[in-house]
């Protein structure tokens, strides 16, 4: 059990851990996807997410059930009153979800922002992690 | 005026492959447009915004994930040079191929108008990154008066 997150475009044969889900959003707003990294650590995993313009105001990490789901609002973005002479950055929020995988401890998880990138740490429950068994 | 980034051919550092111009097209524009925005062949490119109001040119840039003091702004004959680093903390291997890169960015911005080099004021907020760059007084819009004998 290695892989913690499948993107959308990847085989259905793989048993991932934890899969990223393809749902539909139920905005209104137009929505991208922050690009993240996920490290996997000793005590868990580590997933970091690329917000730009976003700070603790604009952002919400939810659980439910199995999924977590990372939405930001975007704040610093744009010169009010002004339009752009020249532009590459998307006007639109961010959003993105994912499936835990089981072994993660739901109760810690814990996250910040930190100029624009959101670190989430996903601690894995003290049952699921490899132990040593004493022979007798 | 029109803009057009340039683009890596690789489609590396960027979230998404854009259509290229060809190599002349590129060049053209080099010489010819102002207020156009360059890569470097850097480990990854942030997307870039200019902004223009009557006495302000303003740049923004999103670069998240860097300290202050790893920014480095640079304007010279005109061209407004962001460049920096994301330092990579961790060493352990990413889950799933990295979406974010470390490593050095460049941008250069040909800037559409002069400017007052010692009144730039830049900021770094939220992962954004914005320049603020004052017109310089024979760049600004006048009235010019008209009188009828």
């Amino acid at each position: 059990m290695n892989t913690v997150i499948n993107n959308e475009q990847s085989t259905a044969a793989q048993a991932p851990a934890a899969v990223e889900t393809a749902q539909r959003v139920e905005t209104e707003r137009e929505c991208i996807r922050p690009s993240v990294n996920i490290f996997e650590t000793e005590n868990g995993y580590v997933l970091e997410a690329e917000l730009p313009g976003v700070n603790k105001d604009g952002l919400s990490v939810s659980l439910e059930g199995n999924f977590l789901t990372l939405e930001g609002r975007r704040q610093n973005q744009g010169v009010p009153g002004v339009e752009p002479l020249y532009r590459e950055s998307i006007p639109a929020d961010f959003r993105r979800v994912f499936q835990l995988d089981p072994a993660i401890d739901k109760a810690n998880i814990s996250a910040k922002i930190e100029q624009g990138i959101l670190t989430i740490t996903l601690p894995k429950a003290a049952e699921s992690k490899p132990r040593k068994i004493a022979v007798a | 005026m029109t803009l057009t980034r340039w683009q890596r051919t690789d489609g590396c550092g960027t979230a998404t492959c854009r259509p290229t111009n060809s190599v002349d097209d590129e060049w053209g524009q080099l010489f010819e447009a102002f207020g156009t925005v360059f890569d470097s062949p850097t480990q990854w490119s942030p997307a870039v915004d200019l902004y223009e109001s009557n006495d302000l040119v303003t740049v923004k840039a999103e670069i998240p994930g860097l300290k202050k003091e790893d920014i480095e702004i640079t304007l010279q004959d005109g061209l407004l040079v962001l460049a920096g680093e994301r330092k990579d903390a961790r060493n352990c291997p990413t889950e799933q191929a990295p979406e974010q890169l470390p490593g050095r960015f460049q941008r250069t911005i040909s800037l559409p108008y002069q400017v007052n080099a010692g009144a730039i004021k830049a900021a770094y907020v939220d992962g954004i990154l914005t320049v603020e760059l004052p017109k310089a007084e024979e760049a600004k819009p006048k009235q010019i008066k008209i009188e009828f004998n």
